[in-house]
């Protein structure tokens, strides 16, 4: 079914603060779609307005084929699991799952046959008879999951369901969460601001900022081609290059000068200030002289201390290698480039104790394909203040989840 | 070394300043003699007398009919204050409602009495049990919401939206929800208002009317005109009341409430 879900020009101020900024979207039935946006991109508001929170100054929500933008939430056939996960403190395990059934008056036989076969897909049939205060807070999570699912709702909203548990524990959930919906088969409204989260678990992602949708896709569309500069940086580790087009290629050229007998009009070489110049494929029209910027995201780049050989569209060029993390899968290595320092992964497909690792300060060749570039729209400065620092992401990579898609 | 007796010599002290008068209280009323002093027999006289004595529990009938209303309204009352001061506690207007609210808690009562006085009869309305009853309410809501305030500190309001999303409309948000989790709070604050209620003298002084009066007025009229043995029988048998529900609601905090639930007692029988 197609417009399953769908928002309609919605638009939510708090005052002179625009929460959601004319956004239109549509989640198709039976997927895990994520919002996804730094906090205070408008996510959340979105959210509680599906579930009937919030009204939204302007916009239509439709739900089933159904408006339901006037609806309170009692009367929509959503079910949302909170933050905090909101668990009633008076009641048992059995009673809070069984609090949605209950109200909608179904008959005794049925709440009880519901409650159990829940229970039992959580598992969660010895701590039925305790309270919320008894249980850990995976439990909690998954009694949570519970009592949202076992109301059987349209779509299953999740607000940062993860955000309190631990990292481990939080990897263990995703896992669950993809379980239970490959056995549910509800939609999923998922909104964190945790990317890795997010590209792991959904279907299609709706990256936002300032009460927009900045980008939608699937994962793999967001990671490999982000639209702008903030979706580039938001999304996993990148490297950007401000450059103007010197030429559009006629020839394939390498950097180094010399002439390939490939013909072709789809590269363009880039003059990056302070820096060699770099080819790239053109992801879209353009022109001689126009400005253009280029985001290479770590795991492109090969990084070796011999100079690789010259091969059509490949980028060659010389740093030195300034920090290096070992990570055991994988080692980032920040090398500088004239002005720039350019952050480098090498996955370690080979036992590493055999080789001789780059270490700091060597001088060593990093290469990558024009190909494995993408061009995008810059922000302003000020935009690229709210870039998450990349201290942050050392260790919170995203890259694998990415090739399992 | 040997342990030092500084805590018990305090502990004993304590006691004894605290129930000594209590003690000697509870001795002189099996006390046949007229005016204390000298102990003639032990006897039952004054607690006989005391059954004879219809104005003694027409006052205490007074008594609890006004501390049981004053107490049921200042609950709703006062959980709703404290709801409003919880929710929109930033704003000015709450802030203000606040200081009022608070003000009773420190006001000397024989200003609240002198002043519910001369507001009544400003008012021109009669003196009696209803306005006892609006002047106990003034203070124990106070109390009432004072509690509930500090109960709702640590309450997390993301479950009033968890169960509008569970499909339960207002109403039943509010009595399966809302009241069972304060429940503790606004029941601790009723309390502690019916407490305050029943022995408050000064105030319901001020604004009692004839034909209203309420046990602490009686007893201490009783003191002036009466036989203060029959106080003491009196007070015994309060204080045997009191320790009573003490006791009562102690047991009952930790009992806990015993849930009867069908499908509870299928899982127990189902697991030998």
């Amino acid at each position: 079914m197609s417009n399953f879900l769908h928002f309609e020009n919605v638009s939510k101020h708090y005052g002179e603060v625009k929460a959601v900024d004319q956004v239109t979207l549509t989640v198709e039935q039976g997927e895990i779609f994520s919002l996804l946006g730094p906090s205070g991109c408008g996510k959340t508001t979105l959210l509680r307005i599906l579930a009937g929170f919030e009204q939204p100054d302007s916009g239509r929500v439709i739900l089933g084929g159904k408006d339901v933008t006037d609806l309170p939430p009692y009367e929509r056939k959503v079910n949302t699991i909170f933050q905090s996960y909101a668990l009633f403190p008076h009641l048992s395990v059995w009673d809070n799952i069984a609090f949605g059934l209950k109200v909608a008056k179904r008959p005794r036989k049925e709440i009880n046959d519901a409650v159990e076969a829940i229970l039992a897909m959580i598992q969660m049939e010895d701590h039925a008879w305790k309270k919320p205060d008894q249980i850990s807070g995976g439990q909690k999570q998954r009694v949570a999951i519970a009592r949202a699912l076992v109301n059987k709702p349209q779509v299953l909203l999740l607000d940062e369901p993860l955000a309190a548990l631990d990292l481990k524990l939080r990897q263990r959930m995703l896992i669950e969460l993809d379980l239970i919906h490959d056995e549910v088969g509800i939609t999923f409204l998922y909104v964190t601001h945790d990317q890795g989260e997010a590209m792991s678990l959904s279907d299609r992602i709706a990256v936002m900022r300032d009460g927009k949708i900045e980008q939608l896709g699937t994962p793999a569309e967001i990671y490999e081609a982000p639209r702008t500069s903030f979706v580039a940086a938001f999304i996993g580790d990148t490297n950007f290059f401000d450059g103007v087009v010197a030429e559009p290629l006629e020839k394939g050229v390498v950097l180094d000068g010399m002439l390939s007998a490939a013909l072709d009009k789809d590269y363009s070489r880039l003059k990056v200030e302070d820096f060699p110049d770099v080819e790239c494929y053109n992801d879209k029209q353009i022109r001689q002289g126009e400005k253009v910027f280029l985001s290479v995201r770590p795991e492109k780049f090969r990084i070796s201390r011999e100079k690789p050989e010259a091969r059509p569209h490949l980028n060659i060029i010389q740093g030195m290698v300034e920090d290096v993390i070992y990570l055991g899968s994988q080692t980032k290595y920040w090398v500088r480039v004239a002005d720039y320092q350019i952050s480098v992964i090498r996955q370690h497909s080979r036992f590493l104790l055999d080789e001789e690792p780059i270490e700091w300060d060597e001088q060593v060749w990093l290469s990558w394909h024009a190909d494995d570039g993408f061009m995008m729209e810059k922000y302003s400065e000020q935009d690229e203040a709210l870039l998450p620092a990349p201290p942050d992401k050392v260790g919170d990579e995203v890259e694998p989840e990415v090739e399992a898609q | 070394m040997k342990p030092s007796r500084f805590p018990l010599v305090v502990t004993w002290a304590v006691l004894i300043f605290f129930y000594l008068p209590i003690v000697v209280l509870v001795v002189q009323s099996f006390n046949s003699a007229r005016f204390g002093g000298g102990w003639e027999s032990t006897s039952l006289k004054w607690y006989r007398q005391l059954l004879k004595e219809p104005s003694i529990w027409d006052a205490l009938m007074n008594t609890l009919i006004i501390a049981t209303t004053a107490t049921a309204a200042s609950m709703v009352l006062g959980t709703s204050a404290a709801f409003a001061l919880h929710r929109y506690g930033k704003s000015l207007l709450q802030r203000l409602h606040f200081s009022l609210i608070y003000t009773p808690l420190v006001l000397p009562e024989i200003l609240m009495g002198l002043s519910m006085l001369l507001f009544f009869v400003a008012i021109n309305v009669e003196l009696g049990l209803g306005t006892i009853f609006v002047a106990h309410v003034t203070f124990c809501l106070s109390y009432v919401a004072m509690t509930v305030l500090a109960r709702l500190q640590d309450f997390d309001f993301s479950v009033i939206e968890a169960a509008q999303d569970l499909g339960a409309g207002w109403w039943t948000t509010l009595w399966k929800v809302l009241v069972p989790i304060l429940a503790p709070g606004i029941l601790a604050g009723g309390l502690l208002a019916f407490t305050l209620s029943i022995d408050d003298f000064v105030i319901s002084f001020f604004v009692a009317g004839p034909g209203s009066t309420t046990l602490p007025i009686k007893i201490y009229s009783m003191i002036k005109y009466g036989s203060p043995p029959l106080i003491n029988a009196l007070s015994t048998l309060l204080l045997l009341v009191t320790f009573a529900s003490v006791a009562a609601s102690q047991h009952l905090a930790r009992k806990g409430e015993p849930r009867r639930d069908p499908s509870r007692a299928r899982i127990t029988m189902a697991q030998p």
